[in-house]
Formats: structure tokens, sequence, C-alpha cells
């Protein structure tokens, strides 16, 4: 039997505001234990929420980058658990009216495009984070307690792991772009908890599906539901059912481990928030915020494509992060070439990132460094193996790349009163080569060529050198 | 309405994570049936077009601009705690 697989993913985000959704302490990541808390983040009694504007604006930027209709009236509910990470013994959260509901993303897998339907965009608020000791006590820290959160709920349209894959780094992108987030797993601003069921091919209800938390970068969240897609199959074709449970990637072995089974459905008790009154969400509200959004990535891409001449692949690449695309961006505005941008980011860039794990605000480099570089290239004073070693340097340390060729003595000879003595010097002395190219063998032009950049220890520009050489050689 | 059972009040008091003893689960059963049965009475007035009352006051749109404040003094705060280490609430652990 052959099964088809549905994924839906469940995906927070913390927002980056200045404080936090219901009080004043601030939003900051990774400052000491407990010192970005107050009464209202740990709930002594008698403390009151105040919903944060720019909170509710953000999530409303999120939802509609991400296609929602944005609610008009919208509200907060009481999501009670007991949990010491959850002072309140309640989350803020939003159940029946979110900000943002019916929205889509679009994936392109081996160039066929498909749409993914996002559910539901809600605003909430974040929890503390414990660490578990060795002699059976938490340790609790509430500095991201009260952190605003968006917790974006997608359709199970998903049917394979590189889907999710593919729509996590979509949905990353986007939200990147609207500036309302850093999106950053390691740090904890993105996390993702997966759905998985099987179900024969054909058949309509859904199986039973298994919940995969822990998974935390977006290549565990493939193989953690490559893995799972494997186990359900085998149990499934062994004639077993699956349980309804949750289970978590474990990045050790590449397994997922049981965590519970779910009996019966978790009773939240749900109930409207008493302490923060209906918002109301007006279109003169939703067209200011929605005038505030900046060109996101399927748009720069096709700018890329369609203004620049770029092909598709560099506009694809060059628009996954904001900061690339920025920085392409502000490359060009100072003169340089896009398609050598592109390929400068794509090539040399790039693999300096990734080789010393950096991003691209830490390195020297700037747009301005880069532009200069290239115009360099453009003009004939710097040759593409000397460029290499440029780069580097602009990489390692920065500096005007100018002034690196001039200093390190890096220019490509590109003047013809310099070369041409040197080409009729080379002429002179290989008179064999000169007949033979007369005969028609151009092989005898790169022996010449070759000459001349092994005279000018191949600081000559070639081209030049090439025309030269015909030149002279068509005067005897 | 079905009547509140015994085990609805111990799976109640478990999810309110409220300790009950023996012989006040009868008593609250009981008891909850009398407010459910009073609940019952005031479900015969006719309702339609009245939206459900959620809030008593109506505010709405209440917000407050996005000015951070520095976090209060954590040794304070920790003076109402049961224990701290390392600047961190020390409780017995809770594994989910």
């Amino acid at each position: 039997m052959n099964f088809e697989t549905v994924i839906g993913l469940e995906v927070h985000v913390e927002l980056k505001t200045k404080s936090k959704v219901f009080s004043p302490a601030p939003n900051r990541y990774g400052d000491e234990p407990n010192t970005n808390t107050n009464v209202i983040d740990l709930a002594y009694p008698g403390t009151l929420p105040v919903l944060n504007k720019e909170a509710v604006e953000f999530a409303m930027k999120a939802a509609m980058a991400l296609n929602c209709e944005i609610a008009t009236v919208t509200r907060f509910d009481r999501k009670n658990y007991f949990y010491p990470d959850n002072p309140k013994a309640y989350q803020i959260t939003q159940d029946d009216y979110p900000i943002g509901r019916n929205g889509w993303i679009e994936i392109e897998l081996d160039g066929k495009k498909k749409k993914i339907r996002i559910n539901r965009v809600h605003l909430e608020e974040d929890a503390g984070k414990s660490i578990h000791t060795d002699d059976g006590y938490s340790l609790v820290d509430f500095n991201r307690q009260g952190t605003p959160l968006i917790e974006i709920v997608s359709e199970a349209d998903m049917r394979s792991p590189e889907e999710a894959y593919l729509y996590l780094e979509k949905l990353r992108s986007i939200i990147q772009f609207t500036g309302v987030s850093d999106v950053k797993m390691q740090e904890g601003s993105l996390r993702c908890d997966a759905n998985i069921s099987l179900r024969p091919i054909g058949q309509e209800t859904f199986g039973t599906k298994v919940e995969l938390k822990n998974l935390n970068s977006f290549n565990f969240v493939r193989k953690g539901l490559e893995y799972e897609q494997k186990r359900q199959e085998k149990i499934l074709l062994s004639g077993g059912v699956i349980r309804q449970e949750t289970r978590r990637y474990d990045e050790a072995t590449g397994e997922t481990i049981l965590m519970r089974v779910k009996e019966e459905a978790d009773d939240y008790r749900y109930f409207p928030e008493p302490d923060l009154g209906y918002l109301y969400i007006d279109e003169e509200w939703k067209e200011r915020v929605r005038a505030s959004i900046p060109e996101l990535p399927d748009a720069r891409r096709k700018r890329y494509v369609e203004e620049l001449g770029l092909p598709e692949y560099d506009a694809k690449i060059l628009t996954m992060t904001k900061e690339m695309s920025d920085f392409f961006e502000e490359t060009i505005t100072h003169g340089a070439d896009p398609k050598q941008a592109a390929n400068w980011l794509m090539g040399d860039i790039s693999a300096y990132m990734n080789k010393y794990q950096k991003e691209l605000r830490e390195l020297p480099l700037t747009p301005e460094s880069l532009a200069s570089m290239i115009k360099l290239i453009d003009n004939g004073t710097l040759s593409s193996k000397m460029a290499k070693k440029v780069i580097n340097e602009l990489l390692e340390k920065g500096g005007d790349p100018e002034r690196i060729v001039k200093e390190r003595g890096w220019a490509q000879i590109s003047d013809e009163a310099t070369l041409l003595p040197i080409v009729i010097e080379v002429l002179d002395e290989n008179e064999q080569s000169v007949i033979d190219y007369k005969n028609g063998k151009s092989r005898a032009l790169g022996h010449l060529v070759g000459q001349v950049m092994k005279k000018t220890r191949g600081m000559a520009n070639p081209p030049l050198v090439n025309k030269l050489i015909i030149q002279e050689i068509e005067k005897r | 309405m079905a009547r509140i059972t015994r085990e609805d009040v111990e799976r109640l008091a478990d999810t309110a994570r409220l300790y009950i003893l023996e012989d006040e689960i009868e008593q609250m059963t009981e008891e909850l049936n009398k407010i459910t049965e009073y609940a019952q009475t005031l479900q015969k007035v006719d309702t339609t077009g009245v939206e459900p009352t959620t809030h008593v006051i109506e505010l709405t749109n209440i917000m407050r601009d996005d000015i951070p404040e520095e976090g209060m003094d954590r040794d304070l705060l920790f003076k109402n705690a049961p224990d701290h280490e390392d600047g961190q609430f020390k409780v017995p652990s809770v594994l989910d």
C-alpha cells in the first residue's frame, strides 16, 4: 500500500517590540536572568495588563504579509494551564477572534508553484524559560515572559518534509522582510511544531496525527518529519495503528522519541480575558499598517528578474534574506553591475560567510567597497584573478579597493603605452610564432599572449594584450 | 442538562489543581448541581439577538505606546519567591 504524507505546521514568532506585550518591561534577548521583568510579568496580585499598540501593529503587518484577512473585531482569551514558566497559570492569547485568518504563502518545488494555506495568525504572550537541574528542581528565568508572540497555524496542506522545509523558509523570509521579528531559530525567535499523519493514497479522511516538538532548526524539521514518515509507514504496513502522541526529535540520533500519549484533548478552559477590552480594527488603521509594509521577497525577486535582468535563480537566492537583498541593492545603488554584484554575493562572499559562520553585517565589507571593486574590474584595472585577492582582503579587513590595489601593486596593466614595447619585444623574440599565426595557426597567439603575461608577472590586461599583438602582427 | 457527576468533580478538581477531601466531593457535586440548576432557570430568558456579555465595562482599544521601562530589581522580586539560585527562581521540577 502507498501512503500520502500530510503535514501541518505551527510556527511561533517573537515580535521585536521594545517592550513586552502587556507590560512595559524591556523585550530584550540575552540579558541576565530575571532583569527584564516586573510585577505584571510575574503576576503579582492586583496588576493588570495593558496592550502594547506596536505589538498589535506588528501582528497585523505579519498577518497581512501572509495574505491574511485582518479581523475588524478581535479579542483576547485566557488559556489556562499550570506550569512553572507561566506565573499567572494562564496565557493571554486569542482563541475565537484571531487578528488574521485565511492567509496563504506560495512555495516552489521542482519549478511548480503551490499555495500553502494559513488558517490563522494570532497574538499572544510568550512564557518564561526553565532549566531542569539534576536534583529535581527547575530554575526559571522570566525575561521572556510576556514577549509578544504570533502563532501562525498552517492548514494541513504540505505533502512532504521538503514542502514543510520550503514553507518554513518562505515564511521566515516574508516575516524577516516585514521587519517585525529577527526570526532566528537559534535564539528562539522562530519556533516550529509539526503535525504529521499518513493516509492511503486516495483516502479523503486524515490519518491519526503525531505532534513533533524540539525541532530546533529547519533541517531538524525536515529530518524529524522524514524519520516520522518512515516510522508511521512501517507501523501501518505491519497492520498497526498510529497513536495520537507527542514526540520529541532527538538531534543526536536523528530519531523521534515519545514524550506523551494524548488520551484526551488538553482542556485549557478558554474564556474571554476580562482584563482586556475588545479591540476594533477599522479600515483606516488597516490601511495605515498595510502602507508601512516594505516590498516583500516575491516582489523583489520579480523586480530583479524583470528590471535588472538577473536569472531567476540569482533573484531567488538574493531575496532569501533581507540582509542579502538590501546589501545587493545598496551595491548596485553605488554603481555596480547587478549581475556581477550578484555573482560576488552568491559566490566568494557567501562561501566566506558559511566558512566562518558570519552574517553579512558582521563583515567589514560594505556595499560601497564591493561596488568600487566591481567598477575596478569593469574598467580593466583589476583582473578577475586579482579581484579574488581584493575580495578576501575586503572580507577580512575591509578598506578601499582602489587603495588596496594601488598599495599592493595589484592593478592590471591596461595602459597601451606601457604594454606596447613589451608586445613588440615578445614578437621580436618569437618570430616563428608570428609566422605560424600568419599561416592561420591561431594557437600561436596564445603562446605570444603567455609570453607577455610572463614578462609582466601576470599583471597585463589579457584582452588588451590580445588586441595589441594582433594589431602589431598585422603591421609586419 | 446532564447532571454533574462525582467523576466530573474529580476531573475538574484535578484540572484546576484543587485538592479536595474525599467527603467534600459529595458535597461539591451537590452544590455544583444546584448552581447549574439555577443557571437553567436563567436559560429560560429569551436572549435572541443579544450578544454574549464578556465585559461589563465597555472600554475598547485601550493600548499603550511601546515605551520600555527598566525591569525591577530582581533581588526585591526574589523576596516573595520560595527560593532562588543564580538569579533564577527555584521551584520543584514539573516535567511535562
